[in-house]
Order: structure tokens, then sequence, then C-alpha cells
């Protein structure tokens, strides 16, 4: 069974509880390393928190569009006239200089980002 | 000169009479930051060369007579999550400690062209994510009013700056009330613009659909003046609407007879502090006495706006913080050897622990399986509060309601139990999910002295009757 059916199966039932597993699942996918302290209190508080966002299930929304962000609600008539400008000529415009982007990064070859290696030989 | 209630008007009045230079002006604010920040922790970082200069150059025009701009002078904060070229701009993370921004946010950059002096970089909690500014990095901010308090959160350093005399206006950033809640806790006024009304090209993003750019005051009329200054579509933030911006500090003084006011019954519940809740009837009360109706409204699902937000703002948060991986943004971790070690322990050097526990949070409701319990659930019960919100405004002009369930709370006392703190912006998420433009602004003190707070929202695009009420309250309290 993959990942995906199991958690949809888990969730037909009552909610399970988030385990250290799903856990450590979760920050591998965000690319987050946790020391088994932190590991531990995010368990407890993620339970905590999910628990709170149950509530949600009181609600049947088998009807009801999901909404993404606010603009596309107001969009029917002048809602969508309003972003109209945003669409522009696909035009070359000075963005800023290499040497500028480049200045924050922790390495770099003087033209390019640097990081370690990526394909082991 | 008192600079502790110092207005835009006034600030500038002195400067155009030459009364007080702008240089002096700002000698006097970085004074009275010298004296009492170390106390109340509000700035992270001074850019007095950059203030001065500016200074020095109205002082110029002033000297020879020009004509000078709506901001000549003014001391203002800007909250380090705003891009300010050459500053350091941290988000209050330990991840972007050493962060240089490479150009200015629109809202910064309008300001500055309007002549305002920017005095430094404001304190917040880590990447806009906190009600109590605990979570910033680097240190805590003690609210002036009692130091024993937070001056909530995020954006505390810019309304404690306010309420200390450390700048007479500031700019914060509101994803879920982190400019109206800190604005409540700390005495002074902060709006929430409509979401497109101001852009935030430059602004550090925790959750695009929700994040917002707004100003912190001293009055009601400060505030409209700065939205005239900040607001406006922006080639740079394709989020920012091509709506006509109004003029604002005129609608100041207007008379608020005939406005319909709208009493949300779900927002004056249980849990509610009842000084807090007899505050805000005497302002109904005067309202009504303006000659507005008083109209009761139901928004019925608003005690599912804390779920809705804490999975939205949580999910897109996960996306927007996958950028710092210890490849463009100055942290990288010295321990690595390949790639993937890199992103992890980069990631895991660079983020606090309540960034982590959202960052978490997120990937987890987008995660697969789980996306439509968590994710899409929470986008569909966000079009029902949006619902809410249009059937109300379909009989009233604005709602008010409370900023939050209680006053200032001292420091450590939510920090064991991440839910309760999230609680605490309970009465501010929903406007940011819907999109509405709020106002929170003070209201009296408590028995201990503590500020209390009352919330204004209006129409999509209608600052105008947000600001034109909430004056209408200010002036009644005077």
């Amino acid at each position: 069974m993959s990942v995906a059916e199991n958690n949809r199966n888990s969730l037909k039932k009552e909610r399970m509880k988030v385990t250290e597993k799903d856990v450590a699942y979760v920050a591998d996918l965000a690319n987050l390393e946790l020391t088994p302290e932190e590991s531990t209190r995010m368990v407890a508080d993620l339970n905590s928190i999910l628990g709170h966002i149950d509530k949600l299930n009181e609600l049947d929304t088998s009807n009801v569009e999901p909404l993404a962000e606010v603009v596309s609600a107001f969009a029917g008539g002048e809602g969508s006239q309003r972003f109209a400008y945003a669409q522009r000529a696909d035009v070359v415009k000075p963005g800023l200089s290499r040497e500028v982007a480049l200045s924050n990064a922790p390495d770099t070859d003087g033209t390019c980002f640097r990081v370690p290696k990526v394909i082991e030989r | 000169m008192n600079i502790n209630t110092l207005t835009i008007d006034g600030a500038r009045k002195l400067v155009e009479s030459r009364e007080v230079t702008a240089a002096a002006l700002a000698e006097a604010h970085y004074a009275q930051i010298a004296e009492r920040d170390e106390t109340i922790g509000s700035f992270l970082t001074l850019t007095k060369e950059r203030a001065m200069k500016q200074a020095e150059r109205i002082d110029r025009l002033a000297e020879k007579g020009d004509p000078l701009p709506r901001l000549a002078g003014v001391p203002v904060g800007i909250k380090d999550v705003l891009m300010t070229r050459g500053e350091r701009t941290t988000a209050g993370s330990r991840f972007l400690e050493k962060f240089v921004a490479p150009y200015d946010a629109t809202a910064v950059e309008k300001l500055e062209a309007a002549g305002a002096v920017c005095l430094g970089k404001l304190n917040c909690d880590e990447f806009a994510m906190g009600s109590s500014n605990e979570n910033s990095a680097f240190h805590p901010v003690r609210n002036p009013r009692d130091t024993s308090r937070v001056p909530g959160g995020s954006s505390g350093g810019s309304a404690a700056a306010v309420a200390a005399g450390f700048a007479v206006a500031t700019l914060g950033s509101d994803t879920g009330g982190s400019i109206r809640q800190p604005a409540a806790f700390c005495g002074v006024v902060g709006l929430l613009p409509t979401y497109g009304r101001v852009s935030r090209y430059g602004l550090i993003a925790f959750a695009s659909s929700l994040d917002h750019v707004g100003p912190l005051t001293r009055t009601v009329k400060d505030s409209a003046t700065l939205l005239e200054v900040i607001a406006g579509r922006d080639t740079m933030d394709s989020t920012s609407a091509n709506v006509p911006v109004g003029q604002y500090a005129k609608e100041c003084g207007r008379e608020v007879e005939g406005l319909r006011v709208g009493i949300p019954k779900e927002y004056f519940a249980a849990g509610l502090d009842p000084e807090i809740r007899e505050a805000i009837e005497h302002r109904i009360d005067g309202l009504r006495k303006a000659g507005c109706e008083i109209v009761n409204v139901s928004l019925p699902h608003t005690e599912y706006a804390i779920p809705v937000y804490y999975i939205v703002a949580t999910a897109e948060a996960s996306a927007n913080l996958a950028r710092f991986d210890g490849v463009r943004y100055t942290t990288r971790s010295t321990q690595v050897k390949t790639l993937a070690d890199m992103y992890r322990k980069s990631r895991d050097e660079g983020f606090g622990a309540e960034v982590k526990r959202r960052i978490l949070l997120g990937t987890y409701a987008l995660s697969a399986g789980y996306y439509d319990a968590y994710y899409l659930k929470a986008q569909q019960v966000r079009t029902l509060l949006t619902r809410d919100f249009q059937n109300a405004f379909a009989s009233v002009d604005a709602i008010v309601t409370p900023v939050t369930p209680t006053a200032a709370f001292k420091l450590g006392e939510k920090t064991g139990d991440p839910m309760e703190m999230y609680l605490s912006d309970i009465y501010t998420v929903t406007a940011n999910l819907v999109g509405v433009p709020g106002i929170s602004l003070p209201c009296g003190t408590n028995r201990e002295g503590l500020p209390l707070g009352i919330q204004i929202l209006g129409k999509h695009f209608d600052e105008a009757t947000v600001l034109r009420l909430a004056h209408a309250v200010e002036q009644e309290q005077q």
C-alpha cells in the first residue's frame, strides 16, 4: 500500500494520532533535521493543533468551491479588470546585476552559486 | 516638542516652519532610542547614515522654501520583513542575520520618496510567525505600557516603537492579525489595508494569499495619510490591484450619521474579556449617538477561522520558506558534505522552533493523502467565511468587533502551548482569509491600565468608511 493510500485509509476512521514516524516522514519532505527532543515536542504539538483543526469536519463542504485566494472570489465583473495590467508585453528590462544577485550567497565562483557536489561518483 | 505624542502633520509642520530641522528631529528620536530601547528591544538595526542623509535632503528643501512632500522629515521605522537596500534585513531570523537587502520594498521606497526618514529596522517574530514577538531569534520586545508584558506580534517592534516615542509611525505586516493585535496591546492604531491595496514587492513572504503591508501610527488620520502614500498598483507585484486610491486623510472628520454598523454576535461570545466587551459597547453607543444605525449581524462560520487559518497559512509558509536552502541567502551550515546535507543542516541551524513547527504542519497538510482532508477542506471553509462577510455586508457598511480576547499577556505566559498562542488571533485572522480591510484602535484601558482595542472591518477596497468610522470613535474618546 502506498503512503497516500495508507494516509487516506487512516483518515476514514477517527483521525490517527501523529507518530514519531509521521513527523520524521514530513521532516524529510520539508528538508528539516530534527533532534530527538524536537521530534518529541513536534509530535505533541502537531497532535494538539490537528485536534483543533479537526473541528472543520463538523461542516459538510461537499458542494463548496475551494478558495485559494480572495481575488478570484471577487473577479466576476470588475474584479479581474483590476489585475489586467499584470499581463504585460514580454520586454527585457534591467534587473539586479549579477554581482548584486550573488552578494548574499554563502559561496559563489563569481558567476554562479556554488553548492556541494550533487552526483556522487 | 514632545516626541512621544508627535503626529505626522505635527512633525511635518515643525520641519516646514524650520522650528526644528529634520536632522534634529531624527537625532531626538535616536536619543530616545538610545535611552530606552535597551529595555524595550524594538529595533534590530539602526540605519542612521541613511536617515541623516534623507533628513539633510529635506532640510535643504525647507531652507530653500521649496514645497515639501507629504511626509517631509517624519521619522519612521520599518518592520524587518521589508527590504531596505544596502541595509541588513533579517525577518527576525538567524537564517538572515547577515542578509543585506539588494533592493527596496515598494512601500519603503514610497515612504522615502514622500520625505519620510527611516530610522531603522524593527524587531518581529521570526518570519512574522507569532503573536507575542517572543519568536524573534534575537531578543523579545517588551510592551512600553508594562514591560513585564508582550507587545503582541508579529509586528511587536513596530507597535512598541510608536508607543514608546521611538518613531512617529512604522510599517508592519499582517498575515493573521500581526498589525492589529500588537496595535491593540500597545495602545496605538494599526491598519490592515484590503488584500491588493498595498504592494508587497520586497516583503519577505510568509503566506502569500494572506500577507498585507500596513501602517502603525498614533492617530487614525496618520494611518490614513500613510495609506495614501503606500497604496496603489505596482507592476512589481501582480497581486496589487488597479483600484483608484482614495483621499483617506480627508475621510477623517466626515460625519458618520446614517452609516450602518454591524455587530456580529459570534465575536462577543464566551472567551471575551468582560472589560473589553464593556469598552467596545461604550464605543458602539457613541456611534449610535453620532447617528449610526447599529445592526445585529451574524458571521456563522467564525469559530472555524482559526483552524482554516492555521492550515492555509502554514501550507503557504512551507512553500515560501523552501527558498531558504543554504544556496542563496547567507546561511549555510559548515558541517555538510552533500547537497541534501546542506539543505537540512542549514535549515536546522537557521530556523527557530515555531518556524519549524509551521513548516512541518504545512507540509503535513499538503502531503499525499492529507491534501483533501486538510488543505482542500480549509479552502472550502474559506469560501464559507467569505460568504459570511458578503451576506453581512449586504446590510451594513462596516463591522465592529474586538481585536483580541484579552489585554496584553505576560512574557512566557503562552509559550508552552502553541495552540493557546494561536487562539489569541481569534478575532483577527478572518479579515486576512476574506481579504477585507480592518483597523485596530485604542478604546480605553482596563483596571490595570493596559490598553484595549476595538476593530472596525470594511468592504473590499472601502478603507474610506473604515477610517471615517475609526476617526469618529477616536474623537469621541477625547
